[in-house]
């Protein structure tokens, strides 16, 4: 194979030809269902045609709060998440840096991870009730066993190097933990609050199945009642777009706060 | 006093059947400002002597006093230089470098003297180093070398007494590696510290040592000390005078008699005749 092919493993590819490459991957899927629907060979029930989910995307906005479904699905995402990154943060650095909490916690989370969170639903609805709190709660409970898991795992790649370094200058335990251990750790954790971010929002559909009379995914869900396939579309695609969103918010995030991870002579 | 002194030290590793023994009956005294080297086949405990000394382990039993105190734990007046990965990214050079001022240990009742003077020391470390015009650039910008005259500067930034370097040039190239030995001579002679230098390089270990440690495995212990037969200032060409060159493969010859991995000549031939059939 020659060395300037573009199949070298890992090889490199110029600005241009990578964001002309990701066009042509959304543009092809796109042409491919538009052709699919025009040609009529596939029922508007089954497949709705992607003009008829940019209407109803229109009608819903003019018409059925779209904004205030969007508004309170971010919510209650933002809110699930944030509410186990605010436990997990210091629950994963205790099970990073401590043998004895590790013992303690990590198998225990790993086995409450596997459980369906789908599955506490009932459970949910009759400990925390059928409000904003228990939707809050099935997000809570998507989210929070993995991302235990990954801060502990971010926190125990901090390499040992750093930490004796430190502790040979005359450290404390907490001087390590808060000016060697987090601030190492910190981007590897802005990568697992995004990527669990795009967790929380899977969960979305599954949390507004408890008695909402709103969001996004609720609309999913009222529309599969009525075969409303064009809002399933739609509900589908702005998620997807509302995740993209955040997700690349998050990278920018990335880069302004770490700029020594992006810095290059 | 002496800077360095261990008696019976050892150290036990695991328990049951994955018990090891990384070091059996260790003896050693150092002088104050003395450069001492340490080399071995691997498995040797010669790192693990060094993390002892740093206090990042502790022995199993004997004693150990540095500068007339018993090592109990890691403290800064012997500071440890490693092999990689122990600069702050996040921080700039002259961050890292003054990283132990960030510290409790060193700020407390310190006076606005005190942090003057702390930070004449950092540009007069940056410019030791030959670090001047990289102060603000961060650690993933320069070379190998460069990142390691940085780990040594933080190392000194405390005025340790005791430098403990744990093959600090083992990731370095032929080139950069003569010009950091050159670099190290000269600052632990300005400095004044004692230096205990472990690495696998027997050519480095005789031209940085006033005298050469050769430890030997299985159990880690100290084998044999040499006095290495040159001044006290070292120069390039000493490396191929008849002294160093008879002394280099004496201590490789040892090396090689106490690994127990000789290179068994008769089995290569042998292999080498053999039709290969898969």
């Amino acid at each position: 194979m020659k060395s300037g092919s573009v199949w070298k493993i890992r090889g490199w590819l110029s600005q241009r030809h990578y964001w002309a490459l990701a066009a042509l991957g959304l543009a092809i899927p796109l042409a491919g269902w538009t052709l699919l629907t025009l040609t009529g060979s596939v029922n508007r029930v089954f497949l709705p045609g992607p003009i008829d989910v940019v209407q109803r995307i229109a009608t819903w906005f003019s018409s059925d709060h779209l904004i205030d479904d969007i508004l309170i699905s971010s919510f209650r995402v933002v809110a699930g998440w944030l509410l186990s990154a605010l436990v997990a943060m210091p629950l994963g650095l205790l099970i990073g840096n401590f043998r004895v909490m590790q013992a303690l916690l990590e198998p225990l989370t790993d086995f409450v991870r596997y459980m369906p969170a789908v599955a506490f639903i009932p459970l949910v609805m009759l400990w925390v009730g059928i409000d904003e709190p228990a939707k809050v709660a099935i997000i809570f409970i998507g989210t929070f066993f993995q991302m235990v898991l990954m801060v502990a795992e971010d926190v125990r790649r901090v390499p040992m190097a750093q930490i004796e370094a430190a502790q040979t200058m005359g450290a404390t335990r907490c001087e390590v933990i808060e000016k060697v251990i987090v601030p190492s750790a910190k981007p590897a954790l802005l990568d697992t609050l995004r990527i669990t971010m795009g967790w929380a929002w899977t969960y979305l559909v599954v949390a507004e199945l408890v008695a909402a009379n709103s969001g996004l995914g609720y609309a999913i869900i009222k529309a599969q009642r009525f075969l409303q396939t064009d809002k399933i579309f739609a509900g589908i695609l702005l998620i997807g777009a509302i995740g993209l969103a955040m997700d690349q918010t998050f990278r920018l995030i990335h880069r302004v706060c770490f700029p020594y991870l992006h810095a290059r002579n | 006093m002496k800077a360095i002194s261990c008696r019976s030290v050892c150290k036990v590793f695991g328990e049951g059947k994955s018990r090891v023994v990384a070091l059996d009956n260790v003896d050693l005294d150092v002088a104050e400002g003395e450069f001492i080297t340490f080399v071995g086949a691997s498995g040797c405990g010669k790192s693990t002597l060094l993390r002892i000394l740093a206090g990042l382990e502790i022995h199993t039993s004997g004693t150990i006093e540095a500068e007339g105190e018993p090592v109990l734990g890691p403290n800064a007046d012997r500071a440890m230089v490693f092999q990689d990965y122990s600069l702050y990214p996040w921080l700039t050079v002259i961050g890292n470098i003054k990283f132990p001022r960030q510290l409790a240990a060193h700020t407390r009742d310190c006076t606005s003297a005190d942090v003057e003077a702390a930070s004449g020391r950092a540009d007069a470390l940056l410019q030791v180093m030959g670090l001047s015009q990289a102060a603000q650039a961060y650690p993933s910008q320069l070379s190998g070398g460069m990142q390691q005259r940085v780990a040594i500067a933080r190392a000194l930034m405390t005025r340790p007494r005791i430098l403990l370097m744990d093959e600090p040039f083992g990731a370095l190239d032929a080139q950069t590696r003569e010009v950091m030995h050159d670099l190290i001579l000269h600052v632990s002679v300005l400095e004044g510290c004692t230096v205990i230098f472990v690495t696998h390089d027997v050519e480095e270990a005789i031209y940085l040592g006033s005298r050469v440690v050769l430890m030997a495995p299985r159990p880690g212990r100290i084998d044999s000390i040499y006095e290495v037969p040159l001044p006290g200032t070292r120069e390039l060409k000493m490396k191929y005078q008849p002294e160093f060159l008879e002394l280099r493969s004496r201590i490789l010859e040892r090396i090689r008699e106490t690994s127990g991995m000789r290179t068994d000549l008769g089995l290569l031939q042998r292999l080498s005749q053999q039709p290969v059939t898969i």
